[in-house]
This record gives structure tokens, C-alpha cells and sequence, in this order.
């Protein structure tokens, strides 16, 4: 990679939002289960239940702060780095984000004071209401977020506006309901919930194996793993929602994905294993699944899936088609009226406006799209091609890890349901050293995403390579090393204090005993 | 969508201008005190606990009001985002400084308090004293560049071309504005602990926010004088079309004189705004003396909203002038989002403001009542 000022910039976005995605997931899942102990607190009264929602509580504000911390950075980074895209598509993509601060995040941080500072000064269910507020504002963020991620993988609702330059919406209701953004946040939250399950699950089993908090961790399992389990199976379900989505609209990052070149005959089969090789074209060395593709991404048995090499084709019609509405536009902005100008040029510009964005891929090789050859327009096609080996990767890495987390987590239902946790060292063992697991599917999740969709920030709209802001290299290379500089030293600390706080242990609590040395197994039952 | 068109294309841009307006003073009244506080730590509390007593008048609610700021970018991102692309692009080396010192300041609030130690805890102060006063810079240099104009322009696809440097923007007007800010939220700051502290750190502030009142009066007069006399302001001179196209281009600026006061000049009972800016510090300096505390801190309010209403009302329609490029400037009327998408955040924003507000202030109902060194001594574990 040429470090330009666009790889550049990509980098920084990566960084930042790849950053801000460790503490996103445990907020996400750990704000619910605090609330879920609270509530069971708040019903049965028992003491240990109020020990757990501090203990626990106590790790969500170590993980929430930095989420918060790095979550600004991602409210101005699109500004700061990218401001072509800001003035392009602000109109559509700004709305989710400042509802999202306004509706979400406004009521997750006013709230999360009151629950750590609010303890004496609330009723039971005064505070119990504050537990819920901040979950519910920690997943609608996610909402609000993943619909403004949902419009730049599939953008609903909007038009592009010759006189402004800019895309603007045109059907509200569309962005909102957009299909993509929906299954989106399902999966992403879902996500987060496995995430903090299994981080619940895994701190929980070394407390049992060092046989300490153990009435504590026995019953953080058992919340840990029921909820984890519904979560995991949840996670699963909302991918295959995804991968039939992506068909419909990002089939360039399915076929991708897949690693698939060529156009299969319906149903296609999934490669299992296989090693794609970006400058030859092809994927060596291919463990294929028959029809498993076909029926994942089309719900048929008949539906042919494109390949690469076909979708390239297909682009290349796109990219004339957009030429043409490049030139209208011309024709527009010297009127300065769509109205003033031939019907002519106006039908032309309504006919191909659509693939304006395909023009624009043109600009990496000439200024003017209108005089590009047709060598460059292959290569322009040929630009539409994602990475395929990461994508490829990454893609079966984070479903692995997914079908691992559910048997992981069913296992552990099993056990806690049968009140028989700690038979099987080893398997606590496992537990422990799974925690950092979800974390990496839920980063490559979004290395698959955003991989997936380039060459485009927005899909079919605007390139990424014209998106940016035009800084010079050393501006960007400089923030871009204090991020990473702020960012590390920050999160040593972080996991400093988290694990501090962890081999601390919960805190003693009035009504419970102390914690006898040696710690004495308290039997559920008796509680 | 047709039911956008029950509020005209030019009254949601002069609403949307007043809410940038009310986003602005609502950080710069919540979060700002959190700011003073922050800038102030090191002078009004000297030992650990005087500083934790400081500390924990803001610790429940800072990151509350801090989502003003996040939601003021949203906004603008949202209903100005010609503004949101030039300035954050623009100021971009101060935008990244903002952002170090609120990520730090983060961090501070809630890592100091994990460990006893006295190094630990030292080494935080100084953050959360850079993670206070380093934004309230900043934040004022950057409005003394507004209304100096930004050396940015636009080309034929409205793609941004910025040609100023972050040391450029260090110039004595600017720093005069930053100095203003690092004052007005002082002063903020010192009635909030007059108001919330006990004892010694209380005693302190009063004397601190005195300070700073009287030179929020003297650097609001020089300022005001500065922008009189140095700095030329901006008008349009082509016929304007306040419900036209969000394109910057299509109207002509010329820049000189004393534009800026054009406002104030043609409606004189604006100057009331100003006004308020100097009684309200006035009234603040006096509170702080006889040792009131609720009418101080709404006077020390009164304050910030009547400085930052003055600039806002001195450069209407203007809201980002180009130096460079005239032409290029943001302006009211070319530089929102569209008819519709301006309505639908209206119509988002009178149903959740209130809200946010009315849960706002439950939460400092809640909390109401001073932060003593005894209630800290008593209650380890749920404070900072």
C-alpha cells in the first residue's frame, strides 16, 4: 500500500473505529446483563444479586469510559477526514448520527452517573430504572448507528441533487427501514451480547477455578450462559439474514467473500477452504460444499449466483452509463438550473443519474471521466473488486468463532442447569481463555463489512478515494500516529485496571458473609 | 414526504440557526463548568481529598453534558453539513488537540480515583486541568478565526480546499476570543463549586471566579473594540434567495468595514445581547462576593449565552466566511441540509429535547445537595 493520502486516511478510520469497537460489544451486552441482575436483585432481594450488579457494573465503567473517549473521535473523524463525503452525503447520513445523540446516547451518559454515583440517593426501582436506561440508550445508539452504516452499504431514500452537488433523501422512511441496517443491528448487537457473556462466563470460571466468589460466579454463569446462548444463536441467524442481504444489494461482496470468480450453476456450492489469489483471478486449491451457497444467499435452488469476472462485465455498462449522466451534469451546473437546460440533457441526466457514482471511480486515471479509453474503463471496472483473501479470511475465521461461542455457551447452559459448573476443570479452563474470542470475530465482522464494500464509501455512490479531506499526508500522518500512540497507552491502562479490578473481586456486601478463606461453595439452593 | 412543506424552506434554516445556537450554549453552560472545574482543580484544591471534594461536584454529570458536544457535531453534521466538512477539515490540527484533551480528560475522571497512590493521582490532576482548560482555548480561537473568515474556498464540485495552517490561527484576535472563553468558563467553572462544594475548595473558587468575571467583562470589551477596529466583516452582494439551493457558489461577498456591526446597526435593541454578556458577568463578580449561589451560577449562564449570541448576531446570515474566497462562505441560506431532511430533525428534536431536558434535570434533582470531605470519607466506593 502507497501511502497516500487516502490509504492514509483509510487507515486512520480503521484504527479509530476498529479501536472503538473493543469497548463497543462489552458495553452493549454488559449493560443488559447488569440490568438483567439488578432486576433479579430488585425482585428476590437477595443480597449476592446486588453484590453482582456492582461487581459487574464496576467492570462496565472501566469499559465504558474509553468507549465514550473514542466514540468522539468517530463523531468528528468523518468531518476531520473525510470531508467530501461529509458535504456528499451529510444530508442523508448525518440525520442517524445526531439522532442517535440526541434520542440514545443523551440517555445512556446522563444515566450512567446516576447509576455509579446514585446508590444511596434511589430507590430499589428508582435505580433499577436507571440500569435500564442505560441499556436501552447503549443498544438504540447502536441503532442509530448501524442505520447510518446500513445507508452506506445499501443507500435507500435518496437522490442525488444536481444544483447542491450532494445526495439528499428523498424517502425518510426508507433509510430508516432500510433492510440491510436492520439485520445489521440485530447481528452487531447480538454480538455484543455474546461478547459480554463469554466475558462474564470466562471471568466467572476463574473465580471458580481459584474457588473464590463462587456464589457470585455461579450465578453470573448461569445468567452469563442463557442469555450468551440466545445471543449466539441470534448472532447466526441475523449473519444468514446478511449474507441473503448482501446478494440482494452488495453482490460484488458476496462473490468476494466466496472467493467465487466465476459464475456458478444454481444452487452455487460454499467454498469451504480454499486460497484466492487476487492477481491470478482465481482460488486455488478449493473445499467446496455443494448448493450450501446457493441456498444461503438466494433461498433457492434455482437462483444463479454472479461471480466476479461477471459482475465486472455487468460494472462496465455502469461505468458508460455514468460518463453520460457526468456529462449532463456539466450541462446543469453551467445552466445553474436543471430546468434551463435541453429536455434532452435532462432526460439524460434522469435516465443515468443512478451511476454518476460510476463515473467518478474514472477519476483515479483521468480528470475528466468524459475522455477516459477503454482500457482505462476496465481498469476501473476491475477497481470494483474488493480484497478477496482478507474478506475471504476474515469471513471464515469470525464464522467459526461464531459456531464455537454457541456450543461453548450451550455447554455451560447444560452444566448450570444441572448445577454441575465445576465438574470439568477443563472446560472452565476453556471458558477463561475464550474471553478475548469474540472480540476477534466481532473485529474481523467489521473488517468483512467495510472491506467488502470498497472500493466505495458509499456503494455505487461515491468512491472512497474521492471522499477525503484534502489534508496533506504529514497532518494526517501525524494525528494518525497520536491516535495510536493516545490509544495504546490507554488501553494498557485500561486492562491494567480492569484486571486490577477482576483479581480484586467483588466487593462485601451488607446481608452476605464474608468471603471465608478458601471460599466455601455456597449450594444454589440454599439461596 | 409533502408534509415537510407545512414549515417554509427559510423558516427551518432560521430555526435550525437558532438550534446551532442552543447546542453551542448548551455545551458551553453544561459541560462548561465541567471545563472550568477541570481548568481550575490544581489552584482552588490542593490536597487529595479537597481535589476529589472538586472532582466529584461534576463526577455524575459530566458525561452527560458532554453529549452536547457530540450531538452538536451530529447536528451540524445533520442540518449544516457544508459546515460540519469545512470547519472540522479546516481546523484540523485543533480539532485533533480537542479531541486529545477531551479523551484524556475522559479517562482522568474515571481512572484517578482506581489507585491510592499519590503519583497516580498527581499525574491525573494535570490531565483533567489539560482536559478542562485546553478545549476552552480552543474552542474561543476557533470562533476569533470565524469571524475573521477561513482561508478555505470551494471548486465546481463543492470539494473543500483549505490553505491555512494550525499556527496561523494563533493570531492576537483569535487569542484574545481564546482567552475570553478560558475566562467566561472559569468564572463557570467557580460558581458551580461555589454552588456545589463545601468548605475550603468553595472559599477558593469564589475568589478564582472574581478573578475571572472581571476579566470576562474587560476581554468581552476588547474583543468587541478589536473586532470595531482590526477586522473586516463580510456581506452579500447579490440578491439572496433564502430558500434557494444549498450551493455556496451561487452568490457574490464582498469583504470590509465594520459588516459585522451591520446587525446591531439596523436593529438596535440586538444590542441587548452584548448587554446581557456584560451584566451578566457583572452580576456574576457581585454573586460571588456576597456568597449567593443559584442566582451566580444562572448569572455566570446568562453570561455565556449572551458572548456567544453576540457573534452569532453579529455574523448573520454569515456562519462560516471564507478569507480567501468570499464567494465560498456558508452562509445561512446555502449551506443547510434540504427542506426535508431539516424537517424530519425538527420534528426528531421537539420530541426528544424536551425529554432529554426533563430527565436532565431529574438527574440533578437527584443529586442535589453539596459534596463535603465527610460525605467522601464516609461513602468510599461511590464517588470518584
Amino acid at each position: 500500500m502507497e501511502f497516500d493520502i487516502v490509504s492514509l486516511s483509510r487507515l486512520q478510520f480503521a484504527t479509530v473505529a476498529l479501536y472503538h469497537f473493543l469497548f463497543v460489544p462489552l458495553t452493549l451486552g454488559l449493560s443488559l446483563i447488569v440490568a438483567i441482575m439488578e432486576t433479579v436483585y430488585v425482585m428476590t432481594d437477595r443480597p449476592v444479586w446486588r453484590q453482582m450488579t456492582k461487581f459487574w457494573g464496576t467492570l462496565f465503567g472501566i469499559n465504558f469510559v474509553l468507549g465514550v473517549a473514542t466514540g468522539l473521535t468517530m463523531e468528528f473523524q468523518f468531518g476531520m477526514n473525510w470531508s467530501y463525503y461529509s458535504h456528499y452525503v451529510g444530508d442523508v447520513f448525518g440525520a442517524p448520527l445526531a439522532i442517535e445523540g440526541l434520542m440514545a446516547f443523551f440517555l445512556e451518559a446522563t444515566f450512567v452517573g446516576l447509576f455509579f454515583f446514585g446508590w444511596d440517593r434511589l430507590s430499589k426501582v428508582g435505580h433499577l430504572a436507571t440500569a435500564w436506561a442505560v441499556a436501552l440508550g447503549s443498544n438504540l445508539s447502536a441503532l442509530w448507528i448501524l442505520i447510518a452504516n446500513g445507508w452506506m452499504q445499501n443507500p435507500v431514500g435518496a437522490a442525488f441533487n444536481p444544483m447542491t452537488m450532494r445526495m439528499e433523501v428523498t424517502d425518510f422512511y426508507q433509510v430508516l427501514f432500510n433492510p440491510v441496517a436492520q439485520a445489521k443491528f440485530v447481528h452487531t448487537v447480538s454480538a455484543g451480547y455474546v461478547t459480554a457473556s463469554i466475558f462474564v462466563l470466562g471471568v466467572s470460571a476463574w473465580y471458580l477455578l481459584r474457588n473464590r466468589h463462587t456464589a457470585l460466579a455461579r450465578r453470573s454463569m448461569a445468567v452469563a450462559a442463557s442469555f450468551g446462548l440466545l445471543s449466539s444463536l441470534s448472532v447466526v441467524v441475523l449473519g444468514d439474514e446478511s449474507g441473503y442481504l448482501a446478494n440482494e444489494h452488495q453482490k460484488m461482496k458476496l462473490a468476494a467473500i466466496e472467493g467465487m470468480w466465476e459464475t456458478e450453476a444454481a444452487p452455487a456450492p460454499f467454498t469451504a477452504i480454499g486460497f484466492p489469489d487476487q492477481a491470478a483471478r482465481t482460488t486455488h486449491h478449493v473445499l467446496q460444499i455443494p448448493g450450501a451457497l446457493g441456498l444461503i444467499a438466494t433461498r433457492s435452488l434455482d437462483t444463479t449466483l454472479p461471480g466476479i469476472k461477471q459482475l465486472v462485465d455487468e460494472a462496465k455498462g455502469r461505468i458508460a452509463s455514468g460518463v453520460l449522466a457526468y456529462d449532463a451534469l456539466q450541462a446543469i451546473r453551467t445552466a445553474r438550473s436543471v430546468t434551463a437546460v435541453a429536455p434532452a440533457v435532462r432526460a439524460a441526466f434522469e435516465a443515468n443519474g443512478r451511476n454518476l457514482g460510476y463515473a467518478y471511480l474514472l477519476r483515479r486515471y483521468v480528470a475528466d471521466p468524459r475522455t477516459a479509453s477503454p482500457a482505462q474503463i476496465d481498469a476501473a471496472a476491475w477497481d470494483l473488486v474488493p480484497a478477496v483473501a482478507p474478506l475471504f479470511w476474515s469471513f471464515r475465521v469470525m464464522v467459526g468463532l461464531g459456531f464455537f461461542f454457541i456450543l461453548l455457551l450451550g455447554t455451560f447452559f447444560v452444566l448450570s442447569t444441572r448445577q454441575r459448573l465445576d465438574r470439568h476443570r477443563w472446560l472452565l479452563w476453556v471458558a477463561v481463555l475464550a474471553i478475548p474470542l469474540p472480540w476477534i470475530a466481532a473485529e474481523l465482522g467489521w473488517l468483512v463489512a467495510e472491506i467488502g464494500r470498497q472500493p466505495w464509501a458509499i456503494e455505487g455512490v461515491l468512491p472512497t478515494a474521492l471522499a477525503v479531506s484534502s489534508l496533506g499526508v504529514a497532518q494526517v500522518a501525524l494525528t494518525l500516529a497520536g491516535f495510536v500512540l493516545f490509544y495504546s497507552v490507554l488501553f494498557v491502562v485500561e486492562m491494567g485496571l480492569m484486571l486490577r479490578a477482576i483479581r480484586k473481586g467483588p466487593q462485601p456486601e451488607h446481608g452476605l458473609p464474608a468471603p471465608a478463606p478458601g471460599g466455601v461453595a455456597h449450594p444454589v439452593a440454599a439461596e | 414526504m409533502i408534509l415537510h412543506q407545512l414549515i417554509d424552506y427559510e423558516t427551518l434554516r432560521l430555526i435550525w440557526w437558532v438550534l446551532l445556537g442552543v447546542l453551542l450554549i448548551g455545551f458551553a453552560v453544561t459541560d462548561g463548568f465541567d471545563l472550568g472545574v477541570g481548568a481550575l482543580l490544581p489552584f482552588v484544591a490542593r490536597t487529595d481529598i479537597e481535589r476529589r471534594v472538586a472532582i466529584n461536584t461534576v463526577g455524575p454529570v459530566w458525561e452527560g453534558n458532554q453529549v452536547w458536544l457530540i450531538l452538536g457535531g451530529g447536528a451540524i453534521f445533520a442540518a449544516w453539513p457544508p459546515l460540519y466538512a469545512v470547519s472540522f477539515s479546516g481546523f484540523y490540527l485543533a480539532m485533533f488537540a480537542v479531541l486529545a484533551a477531551l479523551i484524556v480528560r475522559a479517562v482522568g475522571f474515571k481512572y484517578r480515583s482506581t489507585r491510592e497512590d499519590a503519583r497516580w493521582r498527581a499525574t491525573w490532576d494535570w490531565v483533567l486541568f489539560a482536559g478542562g482548560f485546553v478545549p476552552a482555548l480552543i474552542f474561543g480561537v476557533a470562533v476569533g478565526n470565524v469571524l475573521q473568515g477561513v482561508p478555505f474556498r470551494l471548486d465546481a464540485d463543492l470539494r473543500i480546499f483549505y490553505e491555512g495552517s494550525f499556527f496561523g490561527l494563533l493570531n492576537p484576535f483569535a487569542l484574545v476570543c481564546g482567552l475570553l472563553s478560558v475566562a467566561m468558563l472559569v468564572m463557570h467553572g467557580a460558581a458551580w463549586l461555589s454552588f456545589k462544594a463545601e468548605g475550603v475548595v468553595a472559599e477558593r473558587a469564589r475568589a478564582f471566579g472574581g478573578v475571572a468575571a472581571l476579566a470576562t467583562i474587560l476581554l468581552f470589551a476588547l474583543g468587541g473594540l478589536a473586532l470595531w477596529l482590526f477586522v473586516s466583516g463580510y456581506s452579500i452582494t447579490s440578491p439572496v434567495a433564502p430558500d434557494g439551493p444549498s450551493n455556496p457558489l451561487l452568490k457574490d461577498v464582498a469583504r470590509g468595514g465594520v459588516a459585522w456591526f451591520a446587525n446591531y446597526a439596523a436593529h438596535p435593541w440586538l444590542l441587548a445581547v452584548p448587554a446581557l454578556g456584560f451584566v451578566g458577568a457583572a452580576a456574576a463578580f457581585l454573586g460571588l462576593r456576597a456568597r449567593v449561589e443559584g442566582p451566580t451560577l444562572a448569572a455566570s449562564a446568562l453570561t455565556i449565552l449572551g458572548v456567544i449570541a453576540t457573534v452569532g448576531v453579529a455574523m448573520f446570515p454569515f456562519i462560516l466566511p471564507s478569507s480567501v474566497d468570499p464567494r465560498s462562505s456558508l452562509t445561512v441560506w446555502d449551506s443547510s441540509s434540504s427542506h426535508l431532511t431539516l424537517f424530519i430533525m425538527l420534528v426528531v428534536t421537539v420530541i426528544f429535547l424536551p425529554l432529554v431536558l426533563a430527565y436532565t434535570a431529574w438527574v440533578y434533582h437527584v443529586l442535589w445537595g453539596k459534596v463535603d470531605e465527610a460525605a467522601l470519607r464516609d461513602e468510599a466506593g461511590h464517588f470518584y
